[in-house]
């Protein structure tokens, strides 16, 4: 065996050093949401916390915490982003991938990516000054703010991911699989829906599972649009995100207070949400791998 | 017995962009009977084969002039239904290319393309199907299982399977035992044999014993010409072209 030269030994040590960085901030992450997280659902109860339907942390006298509204419409929201946004996604990127002539897609693509790249907050600032009174305008309400807006505004923020990777995995299809369905004397679309996209379900279940993410994990965008009034959760009414949630109360709750643990406890519970959908979504990708 | 003819090529240029890949092809081709292509590499008998079910029609800068036609109809007359033609003309590829689906639904996806979803008939036309493409027996336990699990030669069956399923009067074969080992190769010889007597089998392939061993009418492709076609055991034993002789005997290709 020859020796390694000490370049090589230190290289590597310096490499394994910043792959534990990154791992160290998940853990330094987790262990401090669950200390901090952990002492408000024991104080409030795991039961009452989880499925209280009253959040009034400000009540002198009487505040409740509980989440159950918050938790509902972080998932009812994200639902409905990709009820909305998946659709809209898949089509486009069959389109993009398989239908559009090419120089239209090369227009195409970076203009999806564009929207990528848009900040959130002016996803939020655009929903506010145009989606809101637009709704209420239409519907008739008394106010805009709403679930529906905050879904609508989600189903556009996930637009680029569904796309860009759904794309990818249809381009990845083998073209002997869609001449084999053509020959057969499928048309085109017939191809598409009955053979390409089940070859890329795996990959576009990971861009669902992406959307869902994301969607879960916006707060910026849906603070503005949502109303935030912690609400159990209505299509047409005014609405609190697990996310919002924190972000709106964590400015002017004390230190200390019951109110603040009570954040850090939806922060645990986020979290838990996120790590259970990337669990979901490595499964499915493994499953789709072996078939 | 005069042969009756089911394809007929008369004067066919094929062009890919600027350049020629078939010259004036001429030549008819019988019913039920096997009729191989043979030529080296390069020389347009896959052209030729994939401009009889339009597989060609995908390349955008593909174009057709002279008269193909199919029953006596033009097969690229506008207007002409080309996923009925398709349905009429089925293909099996070079690699073989089971959709990642179970054996069922690859045999099924045909005929439930075209509307039939009636279970009991498509149970009836898969099994129709792979006992026709002389694999039933090494599959009829594992339908439900992936296509892709299966040996090479297996594939390659339940493709020939798949596109039986959709009852074509003609198969086209494009090299189709090329990616196979000998066992497998001889097997699917052997059912191109069978096939013969239900369709019309056109097969392109670069192994001259392999035209010799099943094919009753040969045509020999150079540069984009047709050299000779005529009944395969006359053009190995007494070939009219110089070209032919050349290529047979083994001077070039």
């Amino acid at each position: 065996m020859t020796k390694r030269k000490p370049a090589e030994v230190s290289m590597q040590i310096l490499f394994l050093l910043c792959g534990l960085v990154a791992v160290a901030f998940v853990l330094l992450i987790t262990a401090y949401l669950i200390a901090a997280g952990l002492p408000a659902i024991r104080q409030v109860g795991l039961a009452s916390f989880l499925f209280g339907r009253t959040w009034d942390s400000t009540n002198e006298t009487d505040p409740r915490f509980g989440i159950l509204p918050l938790i509902l419409t972080s998932v009812y929201g994200a639902a409905g982003a990709i009820v909305v946004g998946v659709p809209i996604g898949l089509l486009t990127a069959i389109f993009l991938a398989k239908a559009a002539p090419p120089r239209l897609a090369g227009l195409l693509r970076p203009a999806v990516s564009l929207l990528a790249g848009i900040p959130s907050v002016v996803y939020g600032l655009v929903g506010m000054c145009v989606l809101v009174p637009a709704l209420r305008a239409w519907l008739n309400l008394p106010a805009g703010d709403s679930l529906l807006a905050a879904i609508l505004v989600l189903a556009v923020m996930i637009l680029p991911s569904v796309i860009d990777l759904s794309a990818a995995a249809l381009e990845a299809v083998p073209k002997e699989y869609e001449e084999a369905s053509l020959a057969l004397g499928a048309t085109e679309p017939e191809t598409w829906f009955r053979v390409s996209v089940p070859a890329a379900k795996s990959g576009i279940a990971a861009a669902v599972a992406l959307g869902i993410g994301r969607a879960i994990g916006e707060a910026m965008a849906i603070l503005m649009v949502a109303g935030n009034v912690a609400n159990m959760p209505s299509l047409l009414r005014s609405v609190r995100f697990l996310t919002t949630g924190i972000a709106i109360e964590m400015n002017y709750a004390a230190p200390g207070s019951l109110q603040r643990q009570a954040l850090f406890s939806i922060g645990l519970v986020l979290f838990l949400f996120i790590m259970l959908i990337n669990i979901l979504l490595s499964l499915t990708v493994k499953r789709g791998k072996e078939v | 017995m005069p042969d009756k003819t089911i394809l007929s090529a008369k004067d066919l240029d094929f062009f890919y962009g600027p350049a020629q890949a078939l010259r004036h092809i001429t030549a008819n081709i019988p019913a039920n009977q096997v009729t191989a292509f043979i030529g080296p590499s390069g020389c347009g008998k896959s052209t030729f084969l994939r401009t009889i079910n339009r597989m060609n029609d995908l390349i955008p800068i593909a174009r057709v002039t002279g008269s193909l036609t199919f029953h006596g109809r033009d097969i690229y007359a506008p207007g002409v239904d080309v996923t009925a033609l398709r349905r009429q003309i089925g293909m099996v590829f070079q690699k073989p290319n089971p959709f990642p689906m179970s054996v069922y639904d690859n045999v099924a996806y045909g005929p439930r393309t075209h509307g039939t979803c009636d279970r009991a008939k498509l149970d009836a036309i898969v099994e129709d199907s792979l006992r026709a493409a002389a694999i039933w027996d090494e599959v009829k336990d594992r339908l439900k299982k992936s296509a892709l699990s299966l040996s090479g030669g297996q594939q390659q069956r339940v493709c020939i399977a798949r596109a039986l399923a959709v009852r074509p009067e003609v198969l086209l074969m494009d090299e189709a035992t090329s990616a196979l080992d000998p066992i497998s190769t001889a097997k699917i010889e052997d059912l191109i044999l069978e096939l013969r007597e239900r369709f019309t089998i056109i097969m392109v392939t670069h192994n001259m014993q392999q035209a010799a061993r099943i094919s009753d009418k040969t045509a020999f492709f150079l540069m984009g010409e047709l050299i000779e076609y005529t009944a395969t055991e006359r053009l190995f034993s007494m070939p009219r072209d110089k070209r032919t002789e050349d290529y047979i005997t083994g001077r070039f290709g």
